[in-house]
This record gives C-alpha cells, structure tokens and sequence, in this order.
C-alpha cells in the first residue's frame, strides 16, 4: 500500500471527512457531474515501476508454485497402485458385477454403455445437462442476431464450394458421415460407440456441410426452430424417461422396461432411446457452437 | 418408504425440466416457471425437513435400480434439507428483489436465459445438498460453474465479461483440482459413494497404505473447493464479480453459490474422509491460518476500497474466512458455529448487495462513498435492510451475525494455540468491520443536500417484500438461535459420521 486512496473509507476517515459532527454543519458536497470521469490521482510513472516489480514478484512465484505442484502430483503417482494390475483396490466387487452382470442385468453388450446409462444413469444426465448448460452460455456471450454486430470479423474463409473436387467429394462424404453417425447412434449399446461418440460424428457432417455450402444456405437448411425443439424433445425425454426409472427403482416398483434379449438391435430397455437423446444434444450443441463462434447467430 | 423421501429426488428432475422449458418459451414465462420452481422446492424442502426432524430419520435414495457401490445414490437427513431450504430461500429472495434490476440490467433477448440459468443454479445446489456419490457432485460442480459465469456476464458490459472470465479460470482451476482429488481417490479406495467410501479411506488409513496419496486427495479436493468458494490468497476475483453483476446475480453467486461449494466440502470431510483423519492429514490446520487470513484481509481490503459493492465483496471474503476458519478446528461445537455463519451470511450478503444497489441508485448511479451521503434518505428501505445488514456483518446480537462469533468463540477454548489464534483473529476481524460497516451506514443516513433529490427511485412491490422479508429472517435466526443449534445438534447425530 503505497498511497492511501483519498476517497476510500480510509483516506476519508484519515483526512477527517468522517467526523459526523463536522460533517452535519459542514456545506454540502458538490453535486456530482454527469460526465465527470474519475482520475487517477497516483503517479503514473511510480504505478508502473510498481507494476514492473509485482510482474517479476509474480513470475517468481508462479514458476515456484507450479514446481512444487508439479513435484507433489509425480510423488502421489509413484504412491499410487500400479493401474491395471489384479490386487489394485479398483478391481473390487463393483467393477466384477459391472464385467460380469452387466449384460445380463442391463441388455447391453457394451459394458460401457450399461454402466453410464444405467447403473450410473443420474451422472450421465448431469453430464448431458452440463452440455445443455454451456450451449445456454455460449449463447449468452456470443449469440449477436438483432442487434448491430460490435465486432464484424470477416475472416479469411475459403471459397470451398467453387472448388469442384471438395465439393464433389462433400456430397459422396457427408451420407457416409450421417449414415456412420447414425450407426454408432443406433448400435451404441451392441458395439463401442454411443450418444456421445455418434453424436459428434452427426455434428462434423452438419459442419461440414455449414463450411461448403456457406452459413446461409447451412441456416435454411438447419433452420434454428428446429434445432431448438430437437433439444428440446431429447432433453424432455431423457429427463422423464430417467423420472420414472429412477421412481420405480427407488420405491421398488415393477418397471415395464425389461432389458430384452441382449444382443438383438431393440434391446436394452432404455439405453438405445437414451443414446439417441444424447446423441442429438451432442449433435446440435456441437453445431450451434461452431455457427455462433463462427457468425456470432445460429 | 414414505412418499416424502422423492422430494430430494423430484426438486432435482422438476428444475432440470424447468431449465429446459425455459430455454425455448418466451421470457415472461421462463420468469414465471422459475418462480413456481422455487415455491414447489420451497415446500419440498420444508416437508422434507420436518419429516427429518420430527422422525430423526437419515435415509439413502437410490437413483435407479441398483444399490449402493453400484448405482447412484442422494441421501438426507436433517442438515441436507436445512442446507437446501436456506439455498432456495435465498435464491427466491434475490431474484424477487432484484427482478426490477434484472429487467433493466439484462437485454430482452437474453432475459429467457437468464432464468434457464437460475434454474441451473438451482438444480446443482439441490444435487450438492443431497448427492451421496462424490463424482456426482463434480458433475453439477460443472454446471453450478458454467450457470454462475453466464449469470455473471449475462449483464453486457465491459467489466462484467472480464470479472467473468476472471472468475470462470479460478472456477475451472478448483474444478480441476477437486477432480485430480476425486481420481486419486478413487484409485487407492475402488469407490465413488460416500459410505463406500469412508469405510474404505479408514480402513487404508488404519493399514498406513497409501497414505501420502490420500493426504495429496484430502489437500487437492479441500483445496478445490477453498478456490471455488473464494478463500484468501484466491479471493481476488471476488470484488468484480459479485460488483459488476446485476444484484440478483451477486446475491445468489455470494448467498449461495460459494456456500454450495463450502456444504460440499463439509460432506466431505465429514462423510468421506472422517473428521480424525481429516484433522491428521494436516489439512485442517492449514484452512485455519488461511481462513484467519482471509478474515484480516478480505476486511483490510473492504477498508481500502473506493465503491460500496467493492467494499461489500471484500467483506464477503472475510466473512469466508470465518468459515474456513470454523472449519480448521474442527469439533462439532466449531461446526455449528460454520452451520450459523453460512446461515448467516447467505441471508445477509444479498441484501446487502440488493442494498447498495439502490444506494448508489438514489445517489444518481454513483458507486463512490462521497456520493452516497444521504442517499439513505431518498431510499429509506434500502437504507434500513444496509444498515440492519452492516450491524449483523459487525456482530451485534440480536442480528443473526452475532451468533456465529458468539459460537466461534465459544467453541475455540481448549485446543492450546488455536484458542488465542482464533479469539485473536475474531477480535481484530470484528473491530475492521466496525471500521467499515458502520462508517458506511453513518455515511448513507448523514443529511443530504436538496439537489440531489431528484434521484429519488421507485421500488416495485416485489423488491421492499424482499427487503422486508431479508430483514426479517435476518432478526429471527438472531434471536431462535437455541432452537436452530438444537436442530444442528440433532442433525449432527446423523450426519457425522
């Protein structure tokens, strides 16, 4: 503390401008400006010397900090059990049930799959939430539609629709895309793969689509009504379908869903019409986050 | 099992629903569906913890149909729902009384995400109240994250972005450090859940197996949560984010988002780790030196700053500090005394922030204390929630801020250097807020001047209840603070493990 601001509690208190008694007989304070800007009253020369000074300080520090860091996270993972191995603590009754149960209790062959969307269902529904979440967010920030844009960035873009042989090559790439997509979507609880995966395969078509073919066209395609209301239907689905799942389980009701015969396509009970609801909130967060950093509007 | 047992389970999914219908209808109704959320969980949390309390009744809800280390799990007994009532309480209060300024503060075509992210914000307290499984509470860590920086940076102007994305590295940073926790901890105990867990963590540490791995656990998950909740030398994002944002925004973000975190880390201590350990670890001696300097410096700060939201966000990292503080003596007597503290401030600080807010309003948009002279006058409601707020941030009874250093003090004797540490620190934090609360209370009621009367501002209906009803708790848990130590004790019994 170089200087004592004069107009913080303290400087006022220091100064005497605090003195109640003083201040009831004492002529009022000016009215304030309106356009009256607040000016510094240190020495800018002096603050930048300071400045300096803290920068190096704070350099110090950090490169300290982080070598201890560095060197506490190294010890703890010498201290940890060796991964993998057969008396690790990880390798207990909960993961034997998930390899050894799994297929039998939940339908799905990918073990995977049985774990996160039903034994662990409530934290994979967080995890779509979260995604939910930061789609509201960067909407917050970056979303400029009806509004005077402040910042209009032209970037350096590729024409990439006169170009014949990516353009060409799009149209025989982007159904082999959304066909894999939609596949890994659909067979998630059969193979490796699942809403997450197949859900971003979905988005890199619709992206690519958006690059070479230019925003407008993207934007009458996927018109952003729609995008709402898929995301809206797949986390309304998800949310209730979840509700009554976790309502029977706790209150050990019978459930009408039954896990099938696993191995067959429609099995699983819920994990195929939950794969495809994660899927499709992957698929249109992806999206709307590459329109609105890239134009700023869906 | 007893229908009121889903109330947990049903304030979760009803506000994710909300959240969601929020994000596509038009923004009058966002309002109005998140104001029905939070009166349903208002009365859900109420059942709830009369059902707790009349019964003596803990109990463990399984999320789906598999049980303990293999499903997902929340829990409740009678501190959950207390924690999770004052959560909703707060929220309701803030939004309500600072629905004026949301309107004015937020552009319409961002007010329907404004109330999708109070509804976030509320779904990931609920789920840090109740959840029973330590990787859940990092998942709606994540949201309650990303939900505070866009509450933050919702109000478009320059310094509200920067604070945001001040605050969003410090988040992220205790983020990342709670999860390192949560995998190092996973990979020497096998278990995710909570009783799992400490049974787990008791028997290794009984063995000495692996015990400098649990010690860096212990250190990274209290560490994440300190950062996240604000402790000094990591409270320097405070004075931006909670005095740039519009004051509902600060309420809820100072009220309860930061007590969110501190309520998690306290099932954390106490229902994984188990509060001997946790005191062996070493740890809990180092919250208390940090909460103690946080105590003199959050408030040292609050005395150097020019602008009363500025001074009011540096007191909030003082009054963390306490908290901290609390914490790192551990005993269930200085538990109570954190139980009070949150209480306390969650009910305290967005009044005061709602406060100033129409301080500096009546002072024509001026923030600087030598502007704010009279403004009492021209705002005698919000004159009268600052000044009940600053007696209570002091510590003078009857005001629900004297309790928690009457415990405090209580609670420190007996533990040998801590004892003269804590009475110490209290003594000195409380004569700094003197300093600052009370010059400022005696600065907002001095005489005005006549010119300055045409700031004179209008309050909707909504905004002096809210006021009136802040104030008003504020007095009660200042004056029933047997009857609620009694219920903290009885709830002890089934949270401590």
């Amino acid at each position: 503390m170089s200087k004592i601001d004069k107009d913080s509690l303290l400087g006022l208190w220091l100064t005497g401008d605090l003195d109640l008694t003083e201040q009831l007989y004492a002529d009022p304070l000016p009215h304030p400006e309106e356009t009256e800007k607040y000016q510094p009253s240190h020495d800018p020369a002096a603050a930048a010397k300071v400045t300096r000074y803290f920068r190096r300080f704070y350099n110090i520090c950090a490169a300290l900090l982080c070598m201890i860091f560095a060197a506490i996270m190294l010890l703890t993972v010498a201290n940890l059990p060796p991964y993998g191995a057969k008396d690790a603590p990880t390798v207990n009754e909960v993961a034997q049930r998930y390899v050894e149960k799994g297929t039998e209790e939940t339908g799905a062959v990918n073990t995977v799959a049985g774990m996160i969307l039903d034994y662990r269902a409530f934290d994979t529904l967080g995890e779509s939430f979260v995604l939910f979440t930061a789609m509201c967010a960067v909407t917050v920030l970056m979303n400029q539609s009806g509004k005077r844009r402040r910042v209009c960035v032209e970037a350096e873009t590729v024409d990439y629709y006169a170009d014949p042989i990516v353009r060409t090559m799009c149209k025989f790439v982007i159904p082999v895309i959304l066909v894999f997509g939609i596949y890994i979507l659909l067979n998630g609880h059969l193979s490796p793969g699942g809403g997450f995966s197949g859900g971003a395969i979905l988005a890199s078509a619709f992206i690519i689509f958006a690059m070479v073919w230019g925003d407008e066209r993207a934007q009458g395609t996927i018109r952003v009504p729609v995008i709402k209301t898929i995301t809206l239907c797949a986390l309304c689905f998800y949310a209730l379908s979840k509700t009554y799942s976790f309502f029977t389980g706790a209150n050990h009701l019978h459930s009408v869903i039954s896990p099938g015969v696993p191995g067959r396509i429609l099995s699983a009970g819920l994990i195929l019409p939950l794969n495809v609801a994660v899927g499709v909130v992957v698929c249109c967060t992806m999206y709307s986050f590459y329109m609105y950093f890239k134009r700023g509007e869906l | 099992m007893s229908f009121v047992q889903n109330y947990p389970f049903f304030s979760i999914v009803l506000s994710l629903l909300c959240a969601v219908v929020s994000f596509v209808v038009p923004a009058r109704w966002g309002k109005r569906l998140t104001y029905f959320l939070l009166c349903a969980s208002l009365y859900m949390q109420t059942h709830l913890l009369v059902f707790c309390a009349a019964g003596h009744v803990s109990f463990s809800y399984m999320m789906g149909h598999y049980p303990a280390p293999w499903g997902n799990e929340v829990a409740a007994g009678i501190i959950e729902p207390l924690m999770a009532l004052l959560f909703v309480v707060v929220i309701l209060l803030s939004i309500s009384g600072g629905g004026q300024h949301i309107a004015a503060d937020i552009k319409d075509d961002r007010q329907n995400l404004y109330w999708v992210m109070v509804d976030l914000a509320h779904v990931s307290l609920m789920a840090l109240c109740y959840t029973n499984d330590i990787f859940t509470g990092y998942v709606f860590i994540e949201i309650c994250t990303i939900a505070s920086c866009a509450l933050l940076c919702i109000r478009e102007n320059g310094r509200a972005l920067i604070a945001s994305v001040r605050y969003m590295v410090f988040a992220l940073i205790g983020s990342g450090l709670f999860l390192i926790g949560v995998i190092y901890t996973y990979a020497i105990t096998g278990h995710l859940l909570f009783p799992q867990l400490y049974d787990a963590i008791q028997a290794l540490w009984a063995e000495g197996t692996y015990r400098f791995s649990m010690t860096a656990a212990i250190g990274l998950m209290t560490a994440g949560l300190a950062i996240k909740s604000g402790l000094f030398p990591f409270h320097f994002w405070m004075p931006d984010t909670y005095g740039r944002a519009t004051p509902a925004s600060s309420g809820i973000l100072s009220g309860v988002v930061s007590k969110g975190y501190i309520f998690l880390l306290i099932k954390v201590i106490y229902r994984v780790i188990g509060a001997d350990i946790f005191a062996a670890s070493g740890v809990q001696t180092v919250l208390l030196l940090f909460g103690i300097g946080g105590m003199i410096v959050g408030s040292v700060s609050a005395i150097l700053s020019r602008r009363i939201t500025t001074m009011v966000a540096f007191s909030s990292a003082a009054q963390i500090g306490y908290v901290f503080m609390g914490l790192g003596m551990g005993g269930q007597a200085a538990l109570a005394a954190v139980f009070f503290q949150i209480l306390s401030h969650a009910l305290t600080k967005p009044m005061l922030f709602l406060a100033s807010r129409d301080l500096s309003e009546a002072a024509g948009g001026h923030e600087e204390f030598r502007y704010l002279r009279g403004a009492a006058h021209r705002n005698p409601i919000a004159g009268a929630a600052f000044t009940v707020g600053a007696l209570s941030m002091v510590g003078v009874p009857v005001f629900a801020g004297f309790i928690p250093k009457l415990y405090f003090a209580t609670a420190s004797f007996g533990m040998g250097w801590r004892t003269w540490a804590v009475l110490l620190a209290l003594a000195v934090s409380t004569v700094l807020n003197v300093l600052y609360f009370l010059y400022t209370a005696m600065v907002i009621w001095m005489p005005g001047t006549s010119e300055q009367r045409e700031y004179r501002t209008e309050r909707t209906a909504h905004g002096i209840w809210a006021m009136v009803v802040f104030v008003v708790l504020n007095v009660a848990v200042g004056l029933s603070s047997t009857g609620i130590a009694a219920l903290l004790t009885q709830g002890f019994d089934l949270f401590c493990r």
